[in-house]
């Protein structure tokens, strides 16, 4: 685990893992049919105001 | 039994700092112990007196005596939720927010006039890392520790994971603060920015920090509700990624286990690279992501409509997190960091301007269809000032990493005036909503004390930090200008004390515009505290309708009563 080892997987496999990473989430969030999912999931604060019950 | 725990742990830290003063030839360190030992002298007071009432109330309700029992229950039992932490917490925010504001105005007032600097303890030098501290660590973190157990139990319906672990969080944060503060004023420091605390102090942090995560993990593992709301991602990421920054920075060696000095892990260079690593994802995940958790919960809630785009949230969480933390190095512009190090801190501190951006139109455009609300109420106002703050500061941020602007900003009052835009317009203003959204709720009351001191604090609040960050931004200016003017002979015309000297009448307005911005804290603690107490001041007609009409608002307490009736 030298200096230059940790350089050269940060430059390359490092990068393609977060760069694919970013792509898949933003491939999946956008991925056409979640938006009830989604709408679904933007209700939950409102859904009840649980608080003396 | 709560508080019984509480009374021994207590009862162990004042025999854990006689042992200090006894073992240790460190003046320092013993002077520390002593004022310590006196904080927690009282604090043991406090906690044995409360278990004394607790099993009063326990005996009472036993017996069978209803009618007594119900008076003297405390309108936590039997809840749903364990709110009793944040209730504290509440208070805790509003306390330190006013002691941090007040201690930023004395140095304000010392930077304005250099004679009110009280050596040794009380001077310019001690006091700023007791103000930064304040306001960040002890304010904003107590607004973010708190906020992140009220929403984490509504957006998951489960109670708060560990029993007593919450409040040992609470507790040991609260502690972490008087020990910081007190270091701070006797002159212990590591000399990082805004990570001055010495060793023991960070060992006890990382303590109490991963007992938070614990808190909060486990109520997520424990959650009846499927989806994890985004507002816990948020909060989730703030609390993992301050531990990891927090533990890499402080890696150190302390010079004697009874001693208070220690030396970093790193040199040179990197040592300021690492420490920059960690200042600015203090700001990237302590006073953005948190405080963005608190946006996607608190926004909705007061407006009382969905999130703009849930997807929108989703893609800006990821890539804020994913950019910030290489951002740190245009911190170290022009100095003896590589460059391409330093170019790439600037490109990704440009990039960031989309994932901010990105949140702020997505809390703004929450409001979308419900404009017509911010005419009635105040408490939305401040949200929307406070986002609109986030965008401006964020906005600004980027500019200023350009090395070309940085060449003139960097070093000058211009950063400070960034710093408190975001800091006071941000932070400041979405704290202060969540309070004021939580006070009546926590306390079982229909309303607040007055909406009329809401809007009161919210207009000194804003005119305080207009003041303050426009006369920055003159004083950044001239004082840059000032630094690079050279006479035709290549000479610098002006020396350091020119520059000192010239920036004296921004140097008392900015002391003007934070001391507006303190009265507007003190009208909030005010208003909180008779909240609390029960009551009302001003009729309601128009200020806090939504509070009014939300349908989990208990009967009105009595004026003046101190127990609320119970449903």
């Amino acid at each position: 685990m030298t200096y230059d080892f940790l350089r050269q997987f940060a430059d390359s496999w490092g990068l393609l893992f977060l760069f694919v990473f970013f792509v898949g989430v933003v491939v999946l969030t956008l991925w056409p049919g979640r938006q009830q999912q989604f709408d679904e999931a933007a209700q939950i604060p409102l859904k009840k105001d649980d608080h003396h019950e | 039994m709560k508080s019984g725990f509480l009374t021994l742990v207590i009862a162990a830290l004042a025999v854990l700092a006689l042992g200090a003063v006894a073992r240790s030839s460190d003046p320092l360190l013993v002077q520390q112990a002593v004022l310590v030992g006196a904080v927690l002298v009282l604090a043991l007071v406090f906690a044995v007196r409360g278990t004394a009432k607790e099993m009063s109330n326990d005996t009472l309700a036993k017996s069978g005596w209803q009618g007594v029992a119900k008076k003297n229950t405390p309108l936590w039992v039997n809840e749903k939720y364990s709110d009793t932490v944040v209730r504290y917490g509440v208070v805790a925010t509003a306390f330190w927010g006013v002691v941090g504001l007040l201690v930023g105005v004395v140095v304000a007032l010392q930077l304005a006039w250099p004679q009110f600097n009280i050596e040794p303890w009380l001077n310019f030098g001690r006091l700023r890392p007791l103000h930064t501290s304040a306001v960040i660590f002890a304010f904003g973190g107590n607004a973010l520790i708190m906020s992140s157990f009220y929403v984490v139990q509504r957006t998951t319906g489960a109670r708060l994971f560990g029993g007593i672990l919450p409040w040992f969080v609470f507790w040991g944060y609260q502690f972490f603060i008087v020990l910081a503060a007190t270091g701070y004023i006797l002159g212990i420091t590591q000399g990082r920015e805004y990570a001055e605390p010495e060793w023991y102090v960070d060992l006890w942090i990382t303590i109490v920090w991963v007992a938070y995560l614990l808190v909060f993990l486990g109520t997520l593992f424990k959650r009846k509700e499927p989806h994890i709301y985004v507002a816990n991602w948020f909060y989730l990421a703030f609390i993992v990624t301050v531990a990891m920054l927090h533990v890499v920075n402080n890696l150190a060696v302390p010079v004697s286990f009874v001693g208070i000095k220690s030396y970093s892990a790193f040199a040179g260079v990197q040592d300021a690279l690492v420490q920059w690593w960690y200042g600015h994802n203090a700001v990237g995940f302590f006073l953005t992501a948190g405080f963005l958790g608190m946006m996607y919960y608190f926004v909705p809630k007061q407006a009382n409509r969905p999130v703009y785009s849930y997807r929108l949230s989703i893609i800006h969480f990821w890539a804020l997190i994913f950019l910030y933390i290489w951002a740190g190095p245009h911190h170290l512009h022009y100095t003896a960091l590589p460059d391409w190090a330093q170019t790439l801190g600037m490109v990704f501190s440009i990039m960031l301007w989309m994932p901010s951006w990105g949140g702020m139109i997505n809390g703004l455009m929450t409001l979308s269809g419900a404009w017509h609300k911010l005419r009635t109420d105040p408490i939305l106002r401040m949200f929307v000032l406070s986002i609109a703050f986030y965008g401006m500061s964020t906005f600004e941020g980027p500019v200023m990493s350009i090395k070309s602007v940085n060449s003139l900003s960097h070093y000058t009052d211009w950063t400070i005036g960034h710093v408190h835009s975001g800091a006071l317009g941000w932070v400041g203003m979405i704290s202060f909503g969540v309070i004021y959204f939580l006070t009546p709720r926590l306390w079982n009351r229909s309303r607040l004390y007055s909406m009329r001191l809401v809007n009161w604090h919210l207009w000194l609040a804003t005119i305080g930090i207009v003041i303050y960050a426009a006369v920055m931004w003159v004083a950044g200016i001239t004082q840059g200008l000032m630094w690079r003017e050279y006479d035709p002979q290549g000479f610098l015309v002006n020396s350091f004390i020119d520059t000192v000297s010239a920036l004296h009448p921004e140097y008392v307005m900015r002391m003007v515009g934070g001391l507006l911005y303190l009265l507007g804290g003190l009208l909030m603690a005010f208003n909180v505290f008779m909240t609390i107490r029960g009551g009302a001041w001003d009729q309601q007609e128009d200020g806090g309708s939504t509070q009014q009409t939300d349908a989990s608002a208990a009967p009105v307490a009595g004026a003046g009563a101190g127990n609320a009736a119970i449903a």
